[in-house]
């Protein structure tokens, strides 16, 4: 390769590009959130390293194992509502696309709905576990299962006041570049949050159950 | 759901108290009167100057790129300062507490310092100059120089930027803080289970360690995102990967390093805090808890990081040689391929730093290897510098110097990193300040680079270049500092010598440990050599008015820009043609060329609201550390609150028209055409026309009618 890699004929060059504006904002603000994105399942991957390396027998202290407190069939209602408002969010981005903003609004509500179902769900799961004295003081394991979920539950949580503003802009603004940006990134977001759930489902919920 | 507190806690106060004021403390205590009285006359001078205005309107508001990168600069050189304080303040009490017959003052038995405020010290060094110095040096210049080097107007995300910015502000401020409120954490920088358990440390020490270094964690994950996206996204048309400068390459793969293991760190640190505020029982030696966990999930991070501070300063290297061996780069396509084998092999390294975990022979044979796998890419890149400089014209100007050390400073701390890459030897000087030595000798590489950077692009960001005689008696300094402080440790550490010595028993390492303590004399005067650099070079500074090519030679796009570099970096957009644009357009005669017409271009505004936020995170970790429930929700709600009333206002920015643009250009040549071309290198001058790749045939485009400029040099 030459000294200047691939440079153009002198002759030919262009030096000055007058009407360059630069990049799309939205696909631009995109990928940062993608990138964000990639970060945050990081923060899982490694939570589920420790919950991995803190679930052998000793981990648990002579305490209560996931198979004695995980009820799995109790937690799918939770995954069934989590995949429902990842659905109702899709309906609302379809609606979008049609630029229908009171579709959009209901698909918006629908996910919300469903997210605070959620999210009850779960913190009636951790009362109940309390009640039996299962709390993250109880033993490493605990703690390691209690922390991963309710990580994930802190998603959900800030997700959910997301929604809410979104309801609020889109309300007012309707679609702008900002409001459609923020759209497409909160709905990376919310399926993201959905996946990671299929992992803590299946290897917290189910795995625990069966070990 | 809460632990119960050893100690005294009320409501409204957390843990805070009058007696957590070290106000007995005579080392703290003058200093605390020393920073307090320094404080006032500051604000004195600021409002006797009326500067509150310029301040806030210039500085503390401001999304541009280059001011937000001084700041982050400006952030490192303090918190280097500080952190160099406490290196001094080890050797002295190393080299006073030797023997049972040595002296103790101040309480302590032996020299100066008890264990306890020792074993602070040590641990705020390596936190402050890792995470304080070193990351917020390197992440102000690529925030600098990225974005000009690629012929961007700003970062993809300015705001996100200046956020960034303000939270490392805040986290410096949190550890400065524990100085004369409450006490820092005694476990070291990296932290060691059971210790920082609550049980054992039952102060706010180890609080503020995990509360700063989760800022800093947030600050830099946030100036990851920003600057990868403006890599992916914000090049000029023409700027195509291959094209890109070796410190954006470097960037790259740092900040992809940065994106991806950060995250680790701040589960660990987050794991550590439930263990200390939830009572959960990650990391505690009973109720299952995995002590080693959190050492494998700390250096899951921490040798990333290591990388992510030394790939920077290996692409600022890949900048500053050719500029002064008037060569392109030698190896340009493998010095791309290298910085992303080391970004790569980062990630299997990480056990290295615990042979002696126990994990048995076939794991320690993995790491071993995979250790020694770097000294692959890193050889092939000391090779491609030496074979840069090879036949090449050098200048031994003061960046070159700090380049030129901060290569041999590689060879130094890389082979004794391949000796410790072999289990066998780590085996025999695991926690020994042979260890210590070998990690001075690689971060002394960075702090090379950085300097060789300071000298190097300043006169791109403040339109005058540093005095060269007081820029290379620091240098000199320095490297006798180095050379004194970390060759006797490399052989204290062969004798046996452990890390971390607050009272060093072997009378035989005495004179080893003067003559470090003489290094760090040598060190002090390089510091004040650095001061005297910065006041005669703003003296000087009209002397020293630089170009748009402050050195004549250089060779990537930022050196086409104005310097200092307007606010919009790049009036027209520049359309990239070769690979080392500068160096080419000069060949060709085209450096001097003109846009023929400015067209309207629109710019971010300032924001205070970054500020705001970054105050309210340094609250929030206040208010954790001590435990103010109140202040803490508080906090984080505000936060919350402020970042939803930003998303419902937006930032429009603003518009500059092609005419005031224009104004704007005319003036800035004006200026240009007065100051260009005034270096005159180290005895052999320059000569028009300038040299090119392996010869002088820019005479040969004649009389050069397009570079005016640089006539009569």
């Amino acid at each position: 390769m030459s000294a200047h890699g691939n440079a153009v004929d002198p002759k030919k060059a262009v030096l000055w590009d007058t009407e360059y504006h630069g990049h799309d904002v939205i696909s631009t603000r995109s990928l940062g959130f993608f990138l964000y994105l990639l970060s945050d399942g990081m923060i899982f991957a490694t939570l589920f390293a420790a919950y991995g390396v803190l679930s052998y027998s000793h981990n648990y202290f002579g305490g209560p194992t996931p198979s004695q407190f995980v009820h799995p069939w109790y937690t799918f209602t939770q995954t069934v509502s989590l995949f429902l408002s990842v659905l109702a969010y899709g309906m609302g981005m379809a609606a979008m696309k049609n630029r229908n903003r009171g579709g959009l609004i209901s698909g918006l509500l629908g996910a919300l709905v469903l997210g605070v179902v959620f999210l009850a769900l779960d913190v009636h799961d951790m009362a109940v576990l309390a009640g039996q004295g299962i709390t993250v003081a109880t033993s490493a394991g605990a703690s390691a299962f209690i922390v991963l979920t309710q990580v994930h539950a802190a998603h959900i949580f800030f997700g959910l006041i997301w929604i809410l503003v979104m309801i609020a802009q889109v309300s007012s603004r309707g679609f702008t570049t900002d409001t459609v940006g923020r759209l497409l990134s909160l709905r990376m977001f919310w399926h993201l949050q959905a996946i990671i759930w299929v992992f803590v489902y299946v290897f917290v919920y189910l795995w625990g159950y069966m070990s | 759901m809460l632990v119960q507190l050893p100690g005294g806690w009320n409501p409204l106060l957390g843990r805070l108290a009058l007696d957590q004021i070290p106000y007995d403390n005579p080392i703290l205590a003058p200093l605390f009167v020393a920073v307090v009285v320094g404080t006032i006359l500051l604000f004195g001078l600021i409002t006797y100057y009326r500067k509150w205005g310029y301040l806030w309107k210039e500085w503390l508001t401001t999304v541009d790129h280059k001011k937000l990168g001084v700041m982050y600069i400006i952030i490192g050189l303090v918190m280097l300062f500080r952190g160099f304080i406490d290196g001094l303040m080890i050797r002295t009490q190393q080299v006073w507490a030797n023997g049972p017959h040595s002296s103790g003052v101040f309480g302590a038995l032996h020299g100066y310092l008890t264990p306890f405020h020792f074993g602070q010290v040590y641990s705020a060094h390596g936190l402050i100059m890792i995470l304080l110095a070193a990351t917020p040096l390197l992440v102000g210049f690529m925030n600098i120089i990225v974005p000009i080097q690629i012929g961007a107007r700003d970062m993809a995300y300015p705001y996100l930027n200046a956020l960034g910015l303000w939270i490392t502000a805040a986290a410096a401020v949190l550890i400065m803080i524990s100085l004369f409120v409450g006490d820092f954490a005694h476990n070291g920088w990296f932290g060691y289970a059971p210790i920082f358990e609550l049980q054992y440390s039952p102060g706010v020490g180890v609080d503020y360690w995990i509360w700063t270094l989760q800022l800093t964690a947030l600050g830099t994950t946030l100036g990851g995102i920003n600057l990868l996206v403006t890599i992916i996204k914000m090049r000029a048309p023409g700027m195509t990967w291959f094209r890109l400068p070796i410190f954006v390459w470097t960037s790259l793969s740092a900040n992809i390093i940065a994106l991806t293991s950060f995250p680790a760190l701040q589960v660990a640190l987050g794991l550590v805090a439930a263990d200390r505020y939830l009572g959960s029982h990650f990391f505690t030696a009973g109720f299952g808890g995995n002590l080693m966990l959190y050492t494998n999930l700390f250096w899951i991070w921490g040798h990333p990081e290591v990388y992510f501070v030394i790939l920077p300063a290996f692409g600022m290297m890949s900048e500053i040689f050719p500029t002064f061996s008037e060569k392109p780069l030698f190896g340009y396509v493998t010095m791309v391929a290298a910085s992303f084998a080391i970004a790569g092999v980062s990630w299997m390294v990480w056990l290295h730093h615990f042979f002696t975990m126990g994990a048995g022979p076939q794991v320690n044979s993995f790491f071993s290897v995979a250790t020694m796998l770097v000294g692959i890419p890193t050889g092939v890149k000391v090779f491609n510098w030496a074979f840069t400089m090879y036949r090449g014209r050098i200048t031994y100007s003061a960046a070159m110097l700090w380049a030129i050390g901060a290569l041999f400073m590689l060879l130094v701390g890389g082979m004794t990193g391949m000796m410790l890459a072999i289990p066998a030897i780590n085996y025999m000087v695991h926690n020994s300040v042979f260890v210590i030595a070998h990690f001075h000798s690689m971060l002394l590489v960075i702090v090379y680079a950085i300097f060789g950077s300071v000298i190097f692009w300043f006169p791109k960001v403040f339109g005058f270049r540093l005095d060269e005689y007081w820029a290379k008696v620091m240098f000199w300094l320095f490297t006798a500092g180095s050379a004194l402080v970390f060759v006797p440790m490399y052989m204290l550490g062969f004798m046996g010598m452990t890390r971390r010595l607050d009272y060093v028993f072997n009378p035989a390492w005495h004179p080893y440990l003067e003559v470090m303590e003489v290094g760090i004399a040598v060190y002090c005067l390089s510091v004040l050599a650095f001061v005297v650099l910065l006041y005669v070079s703003i003296r000087d500074r009209v002397k020293n008015r630089a170009g748009a090519d402050a050195w004549g030679t250089a060779r990537s796009l930022e050196w086409l820009a104005h310097s200092p570099v307007p606010f919009y970096n790049f009036a027209v957009t520049p359309h990239v043609n070769a690979r080392d644009e500068l160096a080419w357009r000069r060949e060709h005669g085209m450096d001097a060329l003109e846009p023929e017409r400015y067209v309207d271009i629109h710019m971010p505004s300032n924001t205070g609201m970054a500020l705001y936020i970054g105050a309210l995170t340094f609250v929030l970790g206040f208010g954790l550390t001590w435990r103010i429930w109140w202040l803490s929700l508080l906090s984080l709600a505000a936060i919350i609150l402020l970042m939803i009333i930003r998303s419902f206002r937006g930032d429009d920015g603003y518009i500059i028209t092609g005419a005031e643009l224009e104004r704007m250009e005319k003036e800035a040549l004006r200026n240009r055409a007065q100051a260009d071309g005034k270096y005159v290198s180290g005895g052999r001058g320059q000569v028009a026309g300038t040299a090119i790749a392996y010869g002088r045939n820019g005479a040969s485009m004649g009389g050069d009618p397009f570079n005016s400029s640089r006539d009569g040099i």
